[in-house]
């Protein structure tokens, strides 16, 4: 009881919320609104007993992407109603397209078949007596069994990093840094001069 | 075996050493500054080369480690072997270029070494999830090498348009896979191999996963309908980043296509057989055309390779041993010959400004005989004019797709590569026929020379001994057949 009802409010929220996110005139409330849908959805996700994903939502998505967008939306210097003009042109074949394609989906999705022995492959299953919460049941994976593509991932970050830097740094000029090897080799014969000034002239 | 000894890392050991170079060449990088790009380079070249022995050093006998998802067999060894050869000789023709165009950074060799490694990690993956980090890690690093010269409005359109395109093709691949885990709940391609073994008429679920699997590799190798960023994104990319993605890339995407075609959905050949003949005959078609209105050299590159895809497709389409053996082949020749043209392209340097037209080339033959000579060669292999390495490439294809009872696909090959020859030699005749114009720069680095006299070497001398590569193609695609 409890449980239907924690879904329906959720539910409803996330998709009055995503609702809001392509209709809010202003950015910046889009980009609240997102935050409001990802925390239903995470919402949802603890229903599901899915709860790292539930942390993962919340921490990756609300900390870093939304308040990533949200500085961009606050920052750049973009019309965002320019950027709408027009936009209405595209909606009837949008449409269009994204009925056939959920169309599709469900005839898919009704038809589908499972292979007889699928059920005794699945990946990493738990067993359902278990007394693990899923994230410890990830972690004595991510680490062993799937320990190359763990490795990999990490590579894929540090290109991407590598990737990031080569395209948007630029060596400016007239920017100072602290040398801070300099700072210390620095005696006091380079930094000031002592001198003798006579009274009555000035320096 | 256990997962703490050594030998667990061994099938692995030239990834891992390419790996851990690429992290400390990365740190020496920072300290040398761009100065250092030309050590790097060459630093990125001996990784390669020593990675190349190590793989020599293994045996090839099949071995999967890592839990089953890396696996090292004779296809995969032979076919990571050649993929190390084209690395090589991309790093070599390009570092010289790096300096001329003023984009020499110690991260372009860095993102080269990456990219290779992430194709070996593909060609040799055996589960989904590997397939598509090791794809991902190649296809990153060359989306920042297409867009490296980013003071160029052609090459930032270049990086974006593959950028946008490669993550659309990346999503599908992940779409499909999601739905073939659905299908047999799991994404071992031993596993999903024996389920679809088992289960003769597979569901319409899983098909529909596979399309999607194959429509992200068909845009990998740019096969028609899939290859419309191609000759943009060659346009607009620096030429030694369009070298190496024409020599180095399609062929790790051809390997891992046949791998995955060949492995784990080889018990449902008729439903992919269908697809791949429909891109091979479209690819085939679409290049020959549309080829012959280019006035780039790079786009009219870019078409070729597109064309060259379509008649290995006719060898995966085939469906047999001989079929694959034909592609493992032709793809070599072809990374061999597109290595030689592409050094060539390189050398186009007109007052220290690079020429991209094919009118730049009138009169190549009364300006530097020799490189005339060579270009012609290559391209007359290009074209599969006997007795250059090209022909018999085709050859090995067309003899596949005529034992596997397709004949429409062969004489359709044939068709499109009289079509082809038409553009191939169009160069030649502006080449020897046409008004010479101003010669080009002489200084050419010695590393570029060597690489197109090795090329042209293997084309002309091809002839001699066919019979040993062939026959090791062969029994690399025996490989696949053991299982």
């Amino acid at each position: 009881m409890i449980t239907s009802l924690a879904f329906y409010l959720f539910a409803s929220i996330l998709v009055l919320s995503a609702l809001m996110v392509i209709t809010a005139r202003n950015p910046v409330h889009s980009v609240l609104f997102l935050i409001l849908g990802f925390f239903n959805a995470a919402g949802l996700f603890v229903l599901l007993g899915a709860e790292f994903i539930a942390m993962i939502l919340v921490i990756v998505y609300v900390g870093a992407v939304a308040v990533l967008f949200l500085f961009v939306v606050m920052m750049l210097d973009i019309s965002f109603s320019d950027l709408r003009k027009g936009a209405m042109q595209y909606v009837p074949m949008g449409l269009v397209i994204g009925a056939v394609l959920l169309l599709e989906f469900f005839t898919l999705f009704g038809a589908w078949q499972f292979a007889p022995e699928a059920m005794g492959q699945v990946s990493a299953p738990i067993a359902a007596d278990s007394e693990l919460t899923n994230t410890e049941a990830l972690g004595q994976l991510v680490y062993t069994k799937y320990f190359l593509p763990f490795q990999l991932a990490g590579l894929i970050l540090l290109v991407a990093m590598i990737g990031a830097i080569v395209l948007t740094h630029r060596q400016r000029s007239g920017v100072y840094k602290q040398r801070v090897a300099e700072q210390f080799a620095r005696k006091r014969e380079d930094a000031m001069e002592v001198r003798k000034v006579s009274s009555g002239s000035g320096a | 075996m256990s997962s703490l000894s050594l030998a667990y890392l061994m099938p692995a050991l030239p990834e891992i050493f390419m790996a851990l170079s690429g992290l400390g060449l990365l740190v020496v990088g920072v300290f040398l500054g761009n100065g250092g790009t030309r050590t790097i380079s060459w630093s990125v070249a001996v990784s390669f080369a020593v990675a190349a022995l190590l793989l020599l050093g293994l045996d090839w006998d099949r071995i999967e480690t890592f839990n089953g998802m890396f696996v090292l067999d004779r296809f995969t060894g032979f076919m990571k072997l050649f993929v190390l050869v084209g690395l090589i000789t991309s790093v070599m023709i390009s570092v010289r270029f790096l300096y001329q165009v003023q984009i020499a950074r110690f991260e372009y060799p860095v993102l080269m070494l990456f990219a290779g490694l992430g194709m070996m990690i593909m060609i040799s993956a055996n589960n989904m999830l590997v397939l598509y980090m090791g794809l991902e890690l190649q296809s990153l690093a060359l989306y920042v090498l297409a867009a490296f010269r980013r003071d160029q409005n052609r090459a930032a359109e270049a990086g974006i348009k593959y950028f946008i395109l490669g993550a659309l093709a990346s999503g599908m691949l992940l779409f499909g896979t999601s739905m073939i885990y659905g299908y047999t709940g799991s994404i071992d391609f031993d596993v999903i191999g024996q389920t679809l073994a088992n289960n003769p008429v597979a569901d319409t679920g899983l098909i529909v996963g596979l399309v999607f699997v194959l429509v992200s590799m068909a845009f990998k190798v740019s096969a028609v309908p899939f290859h419309m960023w191609t000759p943009d994104v060659y346009e607009g990319a620096p030429t030694s980043v369009t070298a190496f993605f024409a020599i180095v890339p399609k062929l790790a995407a051809m390997a891992i296509l046949v791998r995955v075609l060949y492995g784990p959905f080889m018990s449902i050949s008729a439903d992919w057989q269908q697809i791949i003949w429909f891109m091979a005959a479209a690819s085939l078609i679409v290049s020959s055309f549309a080829g012959l209105a280019q006035k780039n050299i790079k786009r009219l590159m870019a078409y070729s390779s597109i064309g060259n895809m379509g008649y290995a497709l006719i060898g995966v389409a085939a469906g047999t041993q001989v079929g694959v053996g034909a592609v493992v082949l032709y793809m070599i020749i072809y990374m061999i010959m597109t290595a030689g043209v592409f050094s060539v392209i390189l050398m186009m340097r007109r007052n220290g400004i690079g020429a991209e037209d094919i009118e730049d080339l009138s009169g190549l033959s009364t300006n530097s005989p020799l490189l005339a000579a060579a270009l012609a060669i290559l391209l007359f292999s290009m074209a599969g004019i006997p007795p250059m390495a090209g022909f018999f490439g085709k050859l090995l294809i067309f003899n596949a797709a005529v034992s596997a009872g397709m004949f429409n696909l062969a004489v359709l090959g044939v068709l499109a590569s009289v079509v082809a020859a038409f553009y191939y030699l169009r160069i030649i005749k502006v080449m020897y026929f046409d008004e010479a114009v101003d010669p080009f720069d002489q200084q050419i680095a010695f590393s570029k020379r060597a690489v197109l006299l090795l090329s042209v070497l293997f084309i002309t001398l091809f002839i001699l001994k066919p019979d040993a590569l062939i026959a090791t193609s062969m029994s690399a695609a025996a490989a696949l057949f053991t299982g």
